[in-house]
Order: structure tokens, then C-alpha cells, then sequence
């Protein structure tokens, strides 16, 4: 089954349903491709039981009426010059496009400490997602733990749906906080949303400078979580509880633009990253032609800068240019904020070292931090020691092992996800399309 | 000059440069190896580990029993992750089994225990082979070996002998006795090249030739594959010149996980996994194996096997050149055969009568 | 949180009520916090929510090392966790 679109964009978050709407708003033949079964991304994911946000709404309604066509449960798998390789729950399916864009956000970071693979424990973000699934969390005592404003918005999420938050550990320090929030001063917008979350959140401890130390499961009841150790400038203290939502800010999915060759950097001139983002140009352009990215997959920005990013490469993609460049000066003003959010949240050392010599790193072959010790590249410690190998490909073990600074992760290669071999034996894309297709 | 002088300077650390380097160690030499890479990965990474014995070429056979036999003394080491799976050999219909009665009477010949298999008893040991398979060919002592780790083993303990290892350095030229590496040091002693595909950069006289394969392993389903399962055609795809060719061969891994081979390509240079290739392995796999259809493959690589132009190794001295020695070019047997190959090279090396007839693999039969 | 309509599946042989459009994972989590055994027996959930992590795999309809939080759940589903098997 194959498909073919002038622009294809990868992800239906906010940058990929703002790049979908200004590509189609050209005339473009427009998809909008995304693995979960709804639009909406991380930050506007569909939730089962309560009203989407105003502006996911309107965004999904723009977006379907600009003709925009969405493919639901479509994991991309492969690339090839101009198609990508899908797997549905149907089956394979080829998707060819004159135009990429790609909008492919970001994931938690989760860093290893003592206990964490215990059941009940999950990323900030990630227990947001699980409950906005339908994951029964009312009545549940909750800690939410980690960095970043990102914990406001779990933690809002959780006690809508009826948890106990017990308290919200950021590991920044006090006075990192408050400089942030007194820069919030020159965002309006952002100021009115933190005051807003601050209040649905009356109550709720907010602590600066505490880190989850260890975690702690219940001899009985399949080793579930029951407790946690936190470091504070007092101490240290344990706090029991039924779920731990810890997460130590975002880092941007790269391991489709890295299969396309697209070219990537570490951080910025002013903070240096572990984690890669994609390198683009003013237009949003990557080294790669014909190839576009938006949003969280360029570094994380955040909500605003990925609509802006999203418009940008939108009508870029789809040749309207001078929509493109009109819209520079606000994507310079939204990355700004970015750059305040990584200055203020900045990772304490302390987070780095937590892991304790037989904390599992690499959760899919259940390889322990000591059995790491004496390798200098990735690739090495993988052959011997299946480090990475598993059905996660590295997303988690690799990002932890680079942020802690062990290594960094080793390249991507097809498929980009676990996928069933029916699926990979119709793995070659047909013949590049025609010129009819190739966008504007 | 530093003055760094060795009864031995192993050039490549995959399994036969560990392998050589191991024994040189044990034997009381002093040892030094050279690997820029990791331990093993180049095409040891890629192999799949089978150990086999190929009774089409007699001195391939020779060498490959003398190497088995080697093997099973570390038949118990964790780091081997021996597995004696046994190989199956499948013949879709009569024809193919025809071949039966003469590899059997080949591999008693070499002490290699196999039985042929009629199709019940083909479905009692695999049941989730194609229907309509003729029957097979068993050889039940057969095993599989995770190389990378044994490769690290080997070098591992070719250093607690005494073994110097320089990680992260290349070998860029040989000269009489020596081996000048890429930080300028250099080292003295006689010189084993063992670096595979590689072989051309520091011995272009022997010709070599890269064999593209491709191997899809998937997540883990104990109960699905039971013995490592070769079509009976394989051995054309493997000693065959065709520039490309595919073959059934899969493989049960003792983690549970099913790998999946093989492909080979002479004209393909870039290691990116080709989507045409492993399509077509896979339709060839899905034939005999239809099972295999709805299970998640985790990850595909690639490698290059060293393939000398008649396909057997390179095992001996490098023509012309005093103190230089190689061992290379074990296509798709490597792992089987590299205990073998460095016990060879260092009757070899040490002048004393080899186990098994060194003429067949002299280099000098292929000097350009 | 009213006037939502209900799946019905069964997780390990239980019968378990979602709303249409929840995620496996969350019909899961109303039986058992084992969705599986690691590759040295230890009990894991999931831990990142959106598909990544893969800790979330389940046997849904018979089909092995499916990740639960990204399958919406479908009336009639069978589901098997491990939390039945021996560690």
C-alpha cells in the first residue's frame, strides 16, 4: 500500500498539526503522520476523560479543515530518498513525499538511580500520558520529582484526576526558580499560565534543591513501589508512596533525521548538550534536501516556539517563503524563553551519580552500571556486554549514559522501531515518485 | 625508536587475531596486539557464531574439524555462550536430499557425527518448519558461540600471559621485523596480519575481496526455533561466485532470540543495511520458516566477510617477505575455524610439524 | 467523567471495564502493576508512557512484545501479562 504526498509531516504534536495546516493552507497535498492513535503529540495527548485544551482544539480542527489527511498508528520504520517505510496495524505501508518535515518532538529524560525499575515508578511526563489514557490513579499517593516546569504540568494533570500529590521534588535550587520566575515577568503568557498552574496546584508542596535518591519495593506485592529517599538541603528523608512520576526534563527525538543523514549538533553556544538536535537553517531547512524540521526535534523550545517552527517549515516546505521569513522574528523571541528554561533548570552533578554499581542501566537486557566499567565507546560496551540491545534500541540506557557521561549513543540504523519481519520484508521503497509529486 | 621488541606483533583483534595472539601468549611468546577498533568488531561483531563443518572442501573440512575439536574446551566458559543446538540441514525435495548419504559419509570420514532425517522426524525437531519439506540432515553436536565476547576473552587472556595490547592504534606499515603504528611507535618482532577485510592496506600483494551480509535477529521467542537450520542449497550461495545471493539460515540464540541470515554481495562497499537485500533474505526465510512472518525483528546490521579469491583462508607466511605472517580470509567461517587457524600458525611460526596439512592455505598461492 | 462509553476486555482472564479510547496499559493497571518479567525476572511496569520504552509489553490476541500504552484498547480484547508466570 503506498501513499504519496507533496508534504509528509512526522509527528502530530503542536509543531507537526501547525506545519500540516500552513503546508496544506498553499494547496498542498498534505499527511500527517503520527504513531499514537490521535493528534495531539505529548503536550496535547487525548485525554480519555477530560476536555482537550482550547488550543490543542482549535489546532486539530484548523488542521482537518485545511484537508489535511492523518495517518493514525503509523510508526515510521525506514528511509529512503523521498519515502519512508510505515508499519500499521494493518501492515507495512510505503508513504512517499516531495517535501519531509519533520516534527518528531521530544522524550523524558530518565536517569538511573537505586530502585528505579520498580513497578509504580514512571517519568513525569509519563505518568501524565498514562493517566490521561485512562490509568487509574485516583486516591493514589504521588510524588513528582526531577526538573522543569514540565512537573507543574504532570503533577496538575494528576491531581485533576483525583491523585494524592504528595509533593512536587524539583532538584534546580531555590534561587534558579525564583530568577526564572522573575524572567517570566517579560512573557505574559507564560507568566498567567504558571500563576494558573500554581493555583490548581493550591496546596501541593513545591521543594527546590531535592532529588530522588533511591527508591524502595514492598517485599510482597511483585516488588511495587512503596517508598523513596529524597535528598534535601535538610537531609535526607523517606517519604512513602504508591507512584513516583520522575523526569528529568525533555531531549528531541533525532533517530529518523539521523537515518536520513540529516546533520546534528550538541547544544549551543552557550550550553552544551549530551543529547543531539537536528541542525537547521532559518527556513528550517536540515543538510538535507527536501528535508524539514519544527519544534522540539530542532532543541527543546517548548510549546510556542514549536507552533512558530511548525508554521515556518509548513510554508517552507510547501514554497511560500515569504510567509516563512515573516515569521523569523517571533521564532527568535520563542527560543529565547528555551534558552532561559535550560540555563534555570540546568542539571545539579548530583543527578549524574546516583546510579549505584548493580543499578540497571539498560532495562531491556538487564545490564547493571558496573558491567559498564572499562569501556570508552558504546559500541564496545554493546557487543559485550547487549548494552542497548534490546527493543528500546538504546533510547533509554544510551540518553542516561550520555547524559551521565559515560558515552554517546551510537547511530541509527532500520528499523528505527521493533517491527514484525512481515513488515521489514516489504522494507524496499518503491521507485522515487514522479516530478508531479515533488511538492511546490 | 622506542625499542619495543615482541616474539610477536598480532595486527587485528577479531577472532583470529585474538585467537593467534591467545595461543602465542600461552605458548610463552611475548605478545603484542594491535587493534584500533573494538575487541572483535569488525566482522566477528557480525557473524553469527555458528560452528560448523563445511565437508564440501576437504582442506576447509580438515581445518574446520581440527578447530571443532578446540572449541569444545570452552564449551563451559560464560563468555563463549556455547549452545549446542545442533545443525539442521533441510531438503525442500528429493533432489536436494540426494546429497545426504555422500555429506554424511564426508563427515564421518572427519569424525563429525550426522544422521539423515526423514520429514516426520524433520517436524518432531522443528515443527515450525514449511509444510511439504522433504526431510534433512541432523548433526547434532554442532554449536553456536556469541563471537565478540569470546573474542574479548581471548585477548583478555592472551594479557593475563603477558600479552601488550595497543587499543585505538592502526598498523601502518611493515618492515623487516617491525610494525610502525599510526602514533609513530614501533614495535619489533615478527608480524602477524590478521585484519581480515582489511588485509590490502598492509599486504596489497594478497588479493582480498569484502562479502556483504546482512542479519536480522528479533525479540525473544523461546519456544519457535530449536536448532540452527540451514537449507541444503546453502552451501552454493556460500562457496558460489555469484555477486549476490541469499540462503535460509536461521539460528536460535540462547537468549531466545531468532537470527536471521544470510546474504551475500560482492559488489556492495557500503555498509548501510539494504532494504532489496534483507527483503529478499527474508522472503527466502518466510518459505521455509512462515512463522517467522508475525515476529518482531529487534535490529538488522551488516558486515563484510574476507574472501579470498578460491575462498579458503590465507594461513603462513607472506611470500618474499621474511618475519611477516598472515592469517585472513575465512569468509563465513571464521568462528569455526580460528582456533584451528592460530594453532597452525604457530606450529607455523615455531617451526614445528603442523597438526594438519599447511599446504592448502599457503598465502603464496595467491600472490598477484 | 460520565456518559463514556465502556470496552470490555480481559487482562490474565479478568474481566476489566475502560472507556473507549484508554490504552491497554491503563485497563492493565486496574489488575496487575506486573506487566512483565525483565530478562533476569524482575517486575517491571511502564515507565515512560509514549512508547519508548518498551516496558510496557504485553501479549495482546496472541501476539507477543506488543507495547501496551501505544494500543488503544478494542472490545474483546484478550490480554496476558506476566505477572502469571513463575518469575
Amino acid at each position: 500500500m503506498t501513499a504519496r504526498f507533496d508534504v509528509l509531516v512526522v509527528g502530530a504534536g503542536p509543531a507537526g498539526l501547525a506545519a500540516a495546516q500552513a503546508a496544506a493552507s498553499h494547496g498542498a497535498r498534505v499527511g500527517l503522520l503520527d504513531a499514537q492513535p490521535r493528534p495531539g503529540g505529548q503536550v496535547w495527548r487525548h485525554d480519555v476523560r477530560k476536555q482537550a485544551p482550547r488550543a490543542a482544539v482549535a489546532a486539530m480542527q484548523q488542521t482537518a479543515a485545511a484537508g489535511v489527511e492523518f495517518l493514525a498508528q503509523h510508526q515510521v520504520v525506514a528511509a529512503e530518498p523521498h519515502g519512508l517505510l510505515v508499519e500499521t496495524p494493518q501492515g507495512a505501508r510505503h508513504v512517499h513525499y516531495g517535501a519531509l518535515i519533520l516534527a518528531s518532538g521530544a522524550r523524558e529524560l530518565l536517569l538511573p538511580f537505586p530502585g528505579w525499575t520498580l513497578p509504580g515508578i514512571t517519568g513525569a511526563g509519563g505518568l501524565q500520558a498514562l493517566v490521561k489514557q485512562g490509568w487509574p490513579i485516583a486516591g493514589k499517593r504521588v510524588a513528582v520529582a526531577g526538573t522543569g516546569p514540565l512537573l507543574l504540568a504532570a503533577a496538575a494533570t494528576l491531581r485533576a484526576h483525583g491523585a494524592q500529590v504528595l509533593g512536587i521534588f524539583e532538584q534546580a535550587p531555590a534561587a534558579a526558580v525564583n530568577a526564572f520566575a522573575r524572567q517570566l515577568l517579560h512573557w505574559p503568557a507564560r507568566a498567567v499560565q504558571a500563576i494558573s498552574l500554581r493555583a490548581r496546584l493550591a496546596g501541593v508542596p513545591y521543594r527546590f534543591g531535592s532529588i530522588v535518591r533511591s527508591a524502595h519495593g514492598s517485599e510482597h506485592d511483585n516488588h511495587k513501589l512503596c517508598a523513596i529517599e529524597i535528598e534535601d538541603t535538610r537531609g535526607r528523608h523517606r517519604l512513602e508512596c504508591d507512584h513516583l512520576a520522575v523526569g528529568y526534563g525533555l531531549l528531541p527525538n533525532v533517530e529518523l533525521a539521523q537515518l536520513l543523514g540529516c546533520a546534528l549538533a550538541y547544544g549551543t553556544p552557550e550550553y552544551a548538550s549530551a543529547h543531539p538536535h537536528v541542525i537547521v537553517d532559518g527556513l528550517l531547512r536540515t543538510s538535507v534536501a527536501d528535508v524539514y524540521a519544527a519544534g522540539e526535534a530542532c532543541g527543546i523550545g517548548g510549546l510556542a516556539a514549536a507552533r512558530v517552527e511548525g508554521l515556518i517549515a509548513g510554508h517552507a516546505a510547501a514554497g511560500a517563503t515569504d510567509a516563512a521569513i515573516a515569521l523569523q522574528p517571533r521564532r527568535a523571541k520563542e527560543r529565547r524563553f528555551a534558552a532561559l528554561l535550560a540555563k534555570h533548570f540546568a542539571l545539579d552533578s548530583r543527578v549524574h551519580d546516583l546510579a549505584a554499581p548493580q543499578t540497571m542501566i539498560c532495562r531491556c537486557e538487564d545490564v547493571s552500571l558496573s558491567a559498564l566499567d572499562g569501556f570508552i565507546d558504546a559500541r564496545a560496551a554493546k557487543l559485550a556486554t547487549r548494552c542497548g540491545m534490546g527493543a528500546c534500541q538504546g533510547r533509554i540506557c544510551g540518553s542516561a549514559l550520555a547524559e551521565i557521561g559515560r558515552f554517546t549513543r551510537s547511530g541509527a540504523r532500520p528499523p528505527l522501531f521493533p517491527i514484525r519481519l512481515s513488515t521489514l520484508a516489504q522494507a524496499e521503497v518503491a521507485p522515487p515518485l514522479s516530478d508531479e509529486y515533488r511538492g511546490h | 625508536m622506542s625499542g619495543r621488541c615482541y616474539d610477536l606483533i598480532v595486527i587485528g583483534a577479531g577472532i583470529i587475531g585474538a585467537s593467534c595472539a591467545d595461543a602465542a601468549a600461552a605458548e610463552g611468546l611475548r605478545v603484542a596486539m594491535v587493534e584500533p577498533g573494538p575487541i572483535g568488531g569488525g566482522a566477528t561483531a557480525a557473524a553469527m557464531g555458528h560452528l560448523v563443518a563445511m565437508d564440501d572442501d576437504p582442506a576447509e573440512l580438515a581445518l574446520a574439524r581440527y578447530s571443532l575439536q578446540q572449541w569444545e574446551s570452552f564449551a563451559e566458559l560464560p563468555e563463549a555462550e556455547f549452545s549446542r543446538c545442533g545443525t539442521l540441514w533441510v531438503a525442500r525435495n528429493e533432489a536436494e536430499a540426494r546429497v545426504i548419504p555422500t555429506r554424511i559419509a564426508r563427515l564421518a570420514a572427519a569424525d563429525v557425527e550426522a544422521h539423515a532425517i526423514d520429514a516426520q522426524n524433520l517436524y518432531e525437531l522443528e515443527p515450525s518448519l514449511a509444510p511439504g519439506l522433504h526431510g534433512g540432515l541432523l548433526v547434532p553436536r554442532e554449536a553456536v558461540v556469541y563471537p565478540p565476547r569470546m573474542a574479548r576473552y581471548l585477548v583478555q587472556r592472551a594479557q593475563s600471559h603477558g600479552a601488550v595490547l595497543f587499543a585505538g592504534r592502526t598498523a601502518k606499515q611493515l618492515g623487516r621485523g617491525t610494525a610502525t603504528l599510526d602514533d609513530g611507535t614501533q614495535l619489533s618482532g615478527p608480524v602477524l596480519v590478521a585484519t581480515g577485510c582489511a588485509l590490502p592496506a598492509l599486504l596489497p600483494q594478497l588479493p582480498m575481496r569484502a562479502r556483504k551480509g546482512h542479519l536480522v535477529i528479533t525479540e525473544r521467542y523461546p519456544d519457535v526455533l530449536h536448532h540452527q537450520l540451514l537449507e541444503l542449497g546453502y552451501a552454493d550461495s556460500a562457496h558460489g561466485d555469484a555477486d549476490s545471493s541469499v540462503a535460509f539460515n536461521v539460528q536460535p540464540r540462547p537468549t531466545g532470540q531468532i537470527l536471521i541470515g544470510s546474504s551475500r554481495e560482492f559488489s556492495a562497499t557500503d555498509a548501510a543495511v539494504s532494504p532489496a537485500m534483507v527483503q529478499r533474505m527474508l522472503a527466502r526465510a518466510f518459505e521455509f520458516m512462515p512463522v517467522l512472518r508475525d515476529l518482531q525483528a529487534l535490529r538488522t546490521w551488516t558486515g563484510f566477510r574476507p574472501t579470498t579469491p578460491d575462498g579458503r583462508p590465507y594461513l603462513g607466511a607472506v611470500p618474499g617477505e621474511a618475519e611477516q605472517w598472515v592469517a585472513a580470509g575465512h569468509e563465513g567461517l571464521g568462528v569455526t575455524t580460528a582456533l584451528g587457524s592460530a594453532g597452525l600458525m604457530l606450529d607455523l611460526i615455531l617451526g614445528r610439524t603442523p597438526a594438519i596439512d599447511p599446504a592448502p592455505y599457503a598465502p603464496s598461492r595467491a600472490v598477484i | 467523567m460520565t456518559g463514556h462509553r465502556m470496552n470490555v476486555i480481559h487482562v490474565d482472564g479478568q474481566r476489566v471495564e475502560v472507556p473507549a479510547g484508554a490504552s491497554v496499559a491503563a485497563a492493565i493497571a486496574q489488575v496487575t502493576i506486573l506487566f512483565r518479567r525483565s530478562v533476569t525476572g524482575e517486575a517491571r511496569a511502564p515507565l515512560c508512557g509514549m512508547g519508548v520504552c518498551f516496558e510496557c509489553r504485553v501479549t495482546i490476541d496472541g501476539v507477543a512484545h506488543v507495547r501496551s500504552c501505544m494500543t488503544p484498547v478494542l472490545h474483546g480484547m484478550q490480554v496476558q501479562t506476566d505477572a502469571g508466570a513463575a518469575p
